[in-house]
């Protein structure tokens, strides 16, 4: 019901569409009924009268509802469609503009498919359910109400065969449908499972061949279908009773009718007018009860959907805007104190209809659950610092937490020596410039894409920043340069072109705080080392961060945090965590020893890869036909 | 085939992706080319036939019992009025015994009917879903045979698309279209020729209003489908913006660039909405039309009958009258239903054409015949065949020449002489590569992106073939090596790792099917995989799902490497993962990586120096050419590329 109640919210503007289709569909469902009435007076009084005139006269009567009802139906179809894509296009813009406000650990909890998921097919789902309400599941109970009244009307007596009918057939279909969701559900997540092993076997086929496991794979697809197979007919063993049982259930029906209205009519208390109209009352009021089994069906399938709209709609972001923020941020010192971290603990299960539920747990008493703990840092204005350490050991949460990306569970960041949490939101992120690990560009020109940055920044501004993130070297070689089409999630550029572009994205917001996630691990070393130096010279005032898996990328810093499962490790300038540092001397002497990387990235600046024909998508050369050119 | 005719196919199937043909409202008609209907028609049904043919005439008959049922049942009310309501009320007998008798007559033959019905669907129910599981296995099964280069040309959505929706269209159309239409054309003629019995002046009258009434449902249909193709237009183009978006939440959050975002989401939204809005409107007034239509029809039928009745010149009685109402109402429905039918039969051979076309793809062409088998090896080291497995391998082969048959002890020696490669003709990858893998050796290949070399260790083990030049594999053709027996001889460890569904064993058990669990623990142990996989929540009997997505890339790699050496062939392909993986991790898989190749010849892309160097080869390939080779001690020496790109990182 409370689902119900958030989605009404939804109909705002389109309540009069709403309520309006309901209203013709009764119309039209009036004139329907009422025009086999009419044609029993014109049977009765007319042909059986030999009156031509009451032939026309209900002729007439009759054409007329038949237009009218075309009109009501026209106008509840319009109603009906304005209002259901209305809404549908009100809870669309409410779920995203909802999920703008959300912070981090709201995307984490719905993860970005699950999103999208709901945004999509999940309203399209309800779209069709709401339509279904109101205007079927208001026009079948109307039919029918609206019918027996009528048939009531003409003869109470023989009114009780629908009452026999309608309970014969409730029984029937409570049953058959009951059964028959139950196997279909459980016959398409068969069926889901089935296309999942297609999509890996198309996916992994080189490895399937490489192994020789055609046939294996063939056999293990054989057997899943054949399972498939007797699913499905199990399931559709039971729906295919659903359509003989009702005719079955209208035929004897009529028989029991015709029986019952042949005695009235020879007692002389019916006429045979009335028996034609009766007759096809019947079929009124048992279609409408078709219908209603089928919305019913409907509905039950879209509440899931229904119910994971109301969870994005409902979700309260984590983090919001202090009530009185603070509008600048002093300098670039970054100050942690005493600081502990951790993620929410998301938990996914799945109730018996398969329905997935998600519930986030924060996570504070156990400190083995803890990213971060016991965080204590002082970081000048315009230092550059280095952070190290191995995957999980948190340097990602660590820099997060400084642009408010997450909250502390215990302790305090400052920036400039204040809080985080009492700087306006925009103002803070706009001082502290984080180029995240997993990062995107949009599908725009290359300018579009860096204008995320300042959105008036000129082109020379641009320029610019590329120029200290050592992109202006390749854009200058694309043929459009500035005005060069990125596809969506930047496909056509390589990854050490992609994180330029969103360092100088990044750049072009003039930081106070300047934060790099590991954004130069598709560069090669010599670029690496030519955009720190550019930092060096060009936005010495910046304080900047820097997280690496390679040494060379942190050791020229002024120092080095080394982090090791969660906690600071060390704090210190490359020469003194040599001498006496035992993680950091690790991975320097691994990484030296090695001589290094001598990865594709190192090499692929010598052929630097163009934007394959940005703009012409085809879709083959996309997907399968970029797999071929690409070795 | 050209690529040049793939890609147009692509893109072709591509347009006509761009209609979920299941979401296309019924009766909305949208135009959907169909090249060949009456060969694919003929196909299909040539299908469901070899298996079902018996059980589909049944259904046929069984439809045609059950028209009639219904068409019995429809005509009984005339003689329900006429011949026993009308004339006791006019002799003014009680005697319902005629009428008790033919009402128990009608009750049979509506038992029969829904027999007939529910038998029909019944039928139907094996007849589609056997014909789907049939065709699911047979696409199945031939897609697993075909060469990789369909993969590399084909979008993955669209191969898997024909799996949900083209199956899915097909099973519409045998199970609900082909008997709809059928029935619907028997109730058609039938109701036809009563009519014409009943009143032929009247019949001209309903047909006048079925046609106008088809007239404009193909209108409606038409501006249905023409807003319904749009809408999907703008349904795709919103779904393509959210999903980048919610893909760069963080970044929006990150630039603050909310605001902007929801601006650009309302254009889509607003977009999408006005077609949505007609698309739908047009698709629900089609239903109202048709029934008033049909309303109209009754009036008119009803008057003119009345007036022909009165006027006492036709035979037309009363009861007549009635019955001819009813049929009236019958008739245009199945003209509608046809109407609307034809639409979704032209949309399902689409998917059937999409279908057939994969299954008329050519598979992988293998012509060789040498076998590898188990050998004994005697004293004098001549081999002899044996049926177990000894752990020494021999080529078979059998020279058609002299019809003997000679066994060559496997080594894993590889060569390349002046072997040319193109993905295209007109587009050569390799040019000229000659090299040589003496058994046990370590080869690798260093070089950019495209270089070409993941294409070299593709051409190996024919995933393609090459155009000119030849790769011999212990002096043996590899044309002539059964592709079977190639693969098995050589272990690979790709790029991308991909991982199946089912637990971690059977994941590693994937190399060798009869492996034990021992075997397999001691091939996790020897990829240094045993320590992680222990430590899961249910040790190898964790179940993987969706590629492994529950493990880290570098423990995916691990696994990668177990499976590899559970088969433990002779030669090996290393196609190392060169995404970040921290420092730790990258050493276990390197452990795990140099136990594997320990004593087998193996082919490296190199990633790591320490990897590089220790090489008894190292290729250096710059546009699919080999312009250096050497040790890593004569490459330095050199001062060539090799040395350029070792010592830049140096510097660095």
């Amino acid at each position: 019901m409370h689902i119900f109640k958030v989605l009404m919210g939804q109909i705002r503007q389109y309540r009069r569409s709403t309520l309006l289709t309901p209203v013709f569909t009764l119309l039209e469902v009036v004139m329907e009924i009422l025009i086999p009435y009419i044609t029993a007076s014109l049977i009765d009084q007319g042909i059986e009268g030999g009156s031509m005139d009451k032939v026309l006269r209900f002729g007439l009567i009759m054409l007329l509802m038949a237009f009218a009802s075309l009109f009501f139906g026209i106008m509840s179809g319009t109603f009906a469609s304005d209002a259901s894509t209305g809404f549908a296009a009100n809870l669309r813009q409410s779920m995203y503009e909802n999920i703008q406000t959300f912070s981090f650990s709201n995307i984490d909890k719905f993860s970005t498919p699950g999103l999208v998921t709901r945004m999509t097919t999940d309203v399209t789902n309800v779209q069709n359910a709401f339509m279904m309400i109101i205007r079927i599941a208001v026009r079948a109970p109307f039919m029918m109400i609206i019918s027996l009244i009528m048939c009531v009307k003409i003869n109470p007596r023989v009114s009780v065969v629908f009452l026999v009918a309608l309970l014969v057939l409730a029984v029937v279909l409570v049953l058959i449908i009951g059964h028959a969701t139950k196997a279909f559900r459980r016959a398409f997540r068969r069926y889901d499972d089935l296309n999942a092993s297609v999509q890996e076997n198309v996916s992994a086929i080189r490895v399937v061949k490489a192994f020789v496991r055609e046939d294996y794979e063939g056999k293990k697809f054989t057997k899943a279908a054949e399972q498939l197979y007797q699913m499905f007919t199990k399931a559709q063993k039971l729906v295919v009773a659903n359509m003989p049982v009702m005719t079955l259930v209208v035929d004897f029906s009529i028989i029991a009718v015709s029986w019952m209205s042949a005695h009235f009519i020879v007692q002389g208390t019916m006429t045979t007018g009335e028996l034609t109209s009766l007759l096809s009352y019947v079929m009124n009021v048992l279609f409408s009860l078709m219908m209603l089994s089928f919305i019913f069906v409907m509905i039950t399938m879209s509440t899931a959907s229904a119910q994971r709209i109301c969870e994005v709609l409902e979700e309260k972001p984590d983090i919001v805007n202090p009530e009185h923020p603070v509008m600048t941020v002093q300098d670039g010192s970054i100050d942690f104190e005493d600081v502990d971290f951790a993620y929410k603990r998301r938990n996914v299960t799945y109730d018996d209809d398969g329905n997935e539920i998600i519930t986030v747990e924060d996570v504070t008493k156990d400190r083995a659950d803890e990213t971060l703990h016991d965080i204590n840092l002082h970081i000048r204005s315009g230092e550059t610092v280095g952070i190290i350490g191995g995957t999980g050991s948190g340097k990602s949460s660590l820099v997060s937490l400084i642009s408010r990306l997450y909250d502390p569970v215990n302790g305090t960041v400052r920036v400039g020596g204040r809080d985080v949490r009492e700087y306006d939101l925009e103002v803070l992120r706009n001082e502290v410039s984080v180029v995240l690990q997993q990062n995107t560009l949009f599908s725009g020109t290359i300018l579009d894409n860096l204008r995320w940055g300042k959105e008036d920044a000129t082109p020379e501004e641009c320029r610019e920043a590329c120029r200290l993130a050592c992109a202006d070297e390749f854009i200058d070689r694309f043929p459009d340069g500035y005005e060069t089409r990125i596809t969506q999630g930047g496909t056509n550029v390589s990854g050490g072109q992609k994180q330029r572009l969103c360092i100088a994205r990044a750049l072009l917001k003039k930081p106070k705080v300047l934060i790099l996630d590991d954004s130069t691990s598709a560069c090669d070393t010599a670029t690496d080392a030519k955009i720190r130096k550019a930092f060096a010279t060009k936005i010495p005032g910046t304080t900047k961060l820097i997280i690496a898996q390679r040494v060379s990328s942190v050791q020229d810093a002024d120092r080095i945090i080394v982090l090791d499962g969660g906690t600071v490790n060390a704090f210190d300038t490359h020469e003194n965590l040599l001498r006496t540092n035992a993680i950091y001397k690790e991975i320097y002497e691994s990484q030296v020893q090695g001589g290094g990387d001598f990865d594709e990235a190192s090499l692929s600046d010598h052929f630097e890869k163009a934007p394959a024909a940005a703009g012409q998508d085809h879709p083959a050369e996309q997907q399968g036909g970029r797999k071929a050119v690409a070795e | 085939m050209s690529r040049l005719t793939n890609e147009s196919t692509s893109k072709e199937t591509q347009d006509n992706r761009e209609i979920d043909t299941r979401k296309v409202p019924r009766g909305a008609r949208v135009k959907v080319k169909v090249d060949n209907p009456g060969l694919l028609i003929r196909r299909l049904m040539g299908i469901v036939f070899k298996k079902y043919g018996i059980a589909f005439i049944l259904v046929l008959v069984m439809i045609l019992v059950q028209a009639g049922a219904t068409l019995y049942g429809t005509l009984f009310q005339k003689s329900l009025i006429d011949d026993y309501i009308l004339p006791m009320v006019q002799s003014g007998s009680r005697d319902f015994g005629p009428l008790a008798a033919a009402l128990l007559r009608l009750a049979v033959i509506y038992v029969v009917g829904a027999a007939c019905a529910y038998g029909y669907q019944r039928l139907m129910v094996t007849i589609s879903e056997g014909t789907m599981k049939d065709i699911r296995v047979h696409l199945f099964t031939h897609m697993e045979s075909l060469p990789i280069r369909y993969f590399d040309v084909h979008a993955h959505g669209d191969i898997m698309s024909v799996y949900t929706n083209d199956v899915d269209t097909l099973r519409q159309l045998i199970s609900m279209s082909i008997p709809q239409l059928f029935s619907s054309l028997i109730t058609l003629i039938i109701t036809f020729i009563s009519m014409l019995v009943l009143s032929w002046p009247l019949t001209l009258v309903s047909v006048g209003m079925v046609a106008v009434t088809l007239f404009v449902s193909m209108k409606i249909g038409a501006l249905s489908g023409k807003y319904f193709v749009k809408q999907q237009k703008d349904l795709g183009a919103e779904n393509g913006f959210i999903e980048e978006m919610m893909n760069g939440q963080k970044v929006i959050k990150v630039f603050c660039h909310e605001e902007k975002s929801i601006e650009e989401f309302k254009k889509y939204n607003d977009e999408l909405r006005t077609s949505a809005n007609l698309a739908n409107r047009y698709a629900s007034i089609m239903m109202p039309v048709n029934g008033n239509l049909g309303n109209i029809s009754y009036v008119l039928c009803a008057v003119i009958g009345a007036a022909l009745a009165l006027n006492g010149s036709s035979t037309l009685t009363l009861g007549t009258l009635v019955s001819y109402l009813t049929l009236n109402k019958n008739f245009s429905m199945p003209i509608t239903q046809i109407a609307q039918q034809m639409n979704s039969i032209i949309m399902a051979l689409a998917g059937a054409d999409r279908i057939f076309k994969m299954l008329d793809e050519a598979p992988e062409k293998d012509e060789g015949y040498v076998e590898l088998v188990s050998a004994k090896e005697a004293p004098d080291g001549t081999l002899t065949e044996c049926a177990e497995r000894t752990g020494i391998w021999a080529w078979k082969h059998y020279h058609a020449a002299d019809g003997t048959t000679t066994y060559v002890r496997q080594r894993g020696k590889v060569t390349f002489d002046n072997v040319d490669f193109g993905y295209t003709q007109d587009k050569p990858v390799l040019h000229d590569i000659t090299l040589f893998a003496k058994p046990g050796q370590k080869i690798a290949f260093v070089g950019s992106t495209g270089a070409g070399k993941t294409t070299i260790t593709n051409l190996i083990n024919r995933f393609y073939d090459i155009q000119d030049g030849k790769i011999r594999y212990d002096d043996i053709n590899i044309d002539k090596i059964r592709k079977p027996d190639l693969r098995r001889s050589l272990g690979m460890v790709l790029q991308d790792t991909h991982l199946f569904t089912g637990t971690v064993m059977d994941n590693i058990r994937y190399g060798k099917l009869d492996a034990t669990d021992e075997e397999c623990i001691a091939a996790a142990r020897l990829a240094n995989a045993d320590s992680f996989i222990r430590r899961l929540p249910k040790g190898y009997d964790t179940v993987l799902r969706g590629d492994g997505a529950n493990l880290s890339q570098g423990q995916r790699q691990l696994i990668a490497i177990a499976r590899a050496a559970v088969a433990d062939p002779p030669a090996l392909i290393l196609d190392e993962a060169t995404s970040s993986i921290d420092t730790h991790t990258e050493a276990l898989v390197q452990k795990g990586m140099d136990a594997l190749m320990k004593g087998r010849t193996t082919f490296v892309i190199a990633h790591r120096l320490s990897t590089v160097r220790n090489s008894d080869c190292i290729m250096v390939l710059e546009q699919g050419r080999i312009i250096e080779r050497g040790t890593h001690d004569q490459l330095i020496a050199e001062k060539g590329k090799y040395y350029q790109l070792y010592t830049g990182n140096k510097i660095a």
